[in-house]
């Protein structure tokens, strides 16, 4: 292992791009959206409407006062949304019938939407202004005092890096593992060393053990980093923490000795690897999109999925504290996993013995 | 000239061949980037419809009740629980067995008979932001509703601006038309890079890469060769896809076929170019693999797929502007979801081309300097 340069940048080269790519890069937080503020008939009032735009750290406002213009910008994405405050708005808002159209770009949906959410935060905020000067203003009688547990700055990082983990460790366990082991099996160095005395399990676990050390290096790197670099709380045990990773790594290091007995060719070992693990953990494990709003089939099938677990223990554990009541459940069934396919992949490496 | 052509065309068939000849690469080519398009098109949505929440009224009057049947009635959540006391709004929280919880205070009617701002608490799990700040955006939705109709019933003076929200290409805000367009770009990707970079390291394990230098093929030629298999395949594939986002999933279609296949080749080409950058590197399969995993993960991440580019910190976002992937996803949107023309992807393509020629002269150069 030591004399392929190749394995040494996966197990330490990844982990730390993946951390920095993570950190830095990822954010699912909005700032600076480039808004065209349209205002059709310009006036103090009007003005005063769409400042909460001005002022926000979430938009990038340019005022201009023709709609033609604010099409152009948005067709040429110059912009992601239009607000439209048309010339009637100051006569309509006695009438209580007063309207601020927002358009957004939809082609990214999720941005799209919060944005909308921003929108309407900043008519609440004139409202409120109004209000504290003295003027008759309908806030809406009833308002929303929002809170957020575990994230009260609503910090994306906070549950993208507990994440970083679980792609880190599916990807030094499961791919790594594979890849080596489907080389061993493809140049015949693995018969090799099933004809010398060694037992299947003593090969098993001299295959195993430097994968498994490799994982843990990995995991100390991103919990450094989690703390250091991106000041991502731990508020449960860090023993816990490691425990379960510990179980985790051994799911995935198993699944890489399947997958590989299994194919016994680097290349379709790894494109199974990436199909079984890989991907589902990043996109179904739960850590960007939730789980419950998947269509019941699909949720059917993240319970087999190892790193979903992982998912549930690691938020839980970074950002909730000891809560027995998730890390129990989820831990046990880990370990179940890696049990059986510990017992799966000796089985499948004994059979192409005899 | 017209030799040459002979010659790579012989060359591409036999690459097809050795790609194609084994079954299970065959299989691993072409279903799995179907099945993970289904899946994702399915999974992967920041969409919410069925959120679970718990309610902690303490008021218990017709006006909760009211506000609480628009929640229920919204189609989007679901009553877990009905709670007696805070201790048991830290349990359910906690536990995830909500996501979020309502609380309603003791005196919230009589604040709104009496014409002051009744409050209420949204309490969510913040354990992931995101789809918090998404379920908290829908019951501002509901009580927006509610205060609308309260409004309308009691008739209380004051102004008022109400928000009307339009979205252009994707009026319904569905994470799913986003997404499925931009996994032609990405899985196209991820499959023609690992394939270009395979080709060449698979020959050079085995040695016959150094038969092939022998044939009176130019080293232009072989590199040629080995692109325009990779090429038709990824085209094939980004093909596949397409017709799931169509006939699948229905997304409307905006823009023009053949807009979106021009764009698709230089894409192909910068890939492809990448991809032989990277086997020229490697000395073996797994590095060849491992090399081009390396480059793929910072390509994937940073391409807007999953998280927005705009909201990455400057820095970065000077990075994607050498991610063909960016270009790809930016150009199988705007041509899928808004039907934008050739003219208006110019700032997509350009760079895109240029990614293409920088790789692919540096493949070809390596190419011929490890040959000669």
């Amino acid at each position: 292992m030591v004399r392929d340069p190749s394995s040494i940048a996966m197990g330490v080269v990844l982990p730390v791009m993946l951390i920095l790519l993570f950190g830095y890069g990822l954010s699912l937080d909005v700032k600076n959206v480039k808004v065209a503020i349209v205002l059709e008939a310009p006036s103090p009032d009007v003005t005063e409407l769409v400042s909460g735009f001005q002022l926000s750290p979430y938009f990038d406002a340019q005022f201009m006062t023709s709609m033609p213009r604010a099409r152009k910008l948005m067709l040429d994405r110059e912009v992601d949304g239009i607000v439209l405050v048309r010339s009637d708005v100051a006569r309509n808002m006695e009438l209580d019938d007063a309207q601020m159209q927002v358009v957004v770009n939809g082609t990214d949906a999720n941005h799209a939407r919060i944005v909308q959410g921003y929108a309407q935060g900043a008519i609440g905020q004139w409202a409120a202004r109004r209000a504290a000067e003295g003027h008759a203003v309908n806030i809406g009688p009833v308002t929303v005092e929002e809170r957020l547990w575990f994230n009260e700055a609503n910090d994306s990082h906070y549950f993208l890096v507990p994440g970083l983990i679980v792609l880190v460790m599916t990807l030094i366990g499961a791919f790594l593992t594979a890849m080596v082991m489907a080389r061993e099996w493809e140049r015949g160095t693995l018969e090799a060393l099933f004809v010398t005395p060694v037992r299947v399990d003593e090969i098993l676990l001299g295959k195993i053990i430097p994968y498994f050390a490799q994982g843990m290096i990995g995991l100390v790197l991103c919990l450094l980093a989690a703390k250091f670099l991106f000041h991502v709380p731990i508020r449960g045990s860090v023993w816990l923490l490691a425990a379960t990773s510990m179980l985790y790594l051994l799911v995935a290091l198993s699944i890489g000795l399947v997958i590989s007995s299994l194919t016994k060719s680097q290349f379709v070992a790894s494109q199974i690897t990436l199909l079984v693990t890989f991907l589902p953990a990043m996109m179904l494990s739960g850590f960007l999109f939730d789980i419950r709003s998947m269509p019941t089939a699909v949720r059917l099938l993240t319970y087999a999925l190892p790193a979903r677990y992982y998912v549930a223990l690691l938020q839980t554990l970074f950002l909730a504290g000891d809560v027995w009541g998730v890390v129990l459940p989820n831990a046990a069934v880990l370990a179940g996993i890696a049990f059986a396919l510990l017992l799966l992949a000796r089985l499948v490496t004994q059979k192409k013995l005899a | 000239m017209f030799e040459s052509i002979l010659r790579i065309v012989a060359l591409t068939r036999k690459e097809l061949l050795a790609v194609l000849k084994d079954p299970r690469a065959r299989f691993s080519l072409l279903l799995p980037p179907i099945l993970q398009c289904l899946i994702f098109g399915y999974a992967a949505s920041y969409d919410l419809n069925d959120v679970p929440y718990a309610v902690l009224d303490q008021d218990h009057s017709a006006a909760s009740h009211d506000l609480l049947a628009g929640v229920d009635g919204s189609g989007v959540f679901h009553r877990v629980a009905n709670l007696d006391s805070v201790e048991d709004l830290k349990t359910c929280i906690n536990e995830s067995r909500a996501l979020l919880v309502i609380q309603i205070g003791q005196d919230f009617e009589r604040q709104l008979q009496s014409g002051r701002p009744a409050n209420i608490q949204v309490i969510a799990d913040g354990r992931n932001s995101n789809t918090a700040g998404t379920a908290n955006l829908y019951v501002g939705t509901v009580v927006n509703a509610f205060n609308a109709k309260w409004r309308s019933s009691h008739g209380q003076p004051g102004l008022t601006v109400q928000m009307v929200s339009r979205a252009w290409y994707n009026p319904n805000l569905e994470t799913r038309w986003a997404m499925i367009p931009s996994l032609i770009g990405t899985l196209t990707m991820m499959q023609t890079l690992v394939l270009t970079a395979m080709s060449v390291a698979r020959e050079r394990e085995q040695g016959t890469f150094d038969q092939l230098l022998v044939t009176p093929f130019h080293p232009v030629e072989i590199m040629v060769g080995k692109a325009l298999p990779c090429m038709l395949i990824g085209a094939v594939m980004a093909t596949n896809i397409l017709l799931v986002a169509w006939l699948w999933f229905r997304i409307p279609f905006a823009g023009s076929v053949l807009t979106l296949y021009c764009g698709l080749i230089l894409f192909l080409l910068a890939a492809v170019g990448i991809g032989l950058s990277v086997s020229s590197i490697a000395a073996t399969m797994q590095q060849a693999l491992l090399y081009s995993f390396l480059v793929m993960i910072p390509f994937m991440l940073l391409s807007g797929l999953t998280t927005p580019v705009s909201s990455m910190p400057m820095s970065v976002q000077y990075f994607t502007l050498i991610n063909p992937l960016r270009y790809a996803i930016e150009i199988a949107q705007r041509v899928y979801l808004e039907g934008a023309g050739l003219d208006r992807l110019i700032p997509d393509l350009w760079p895109m081309a240029i990614i293409a020629a920088v790789t692919l002269s540096a493949a070809s150069w390596m190419f011929r300097h490890r040959l000669e």
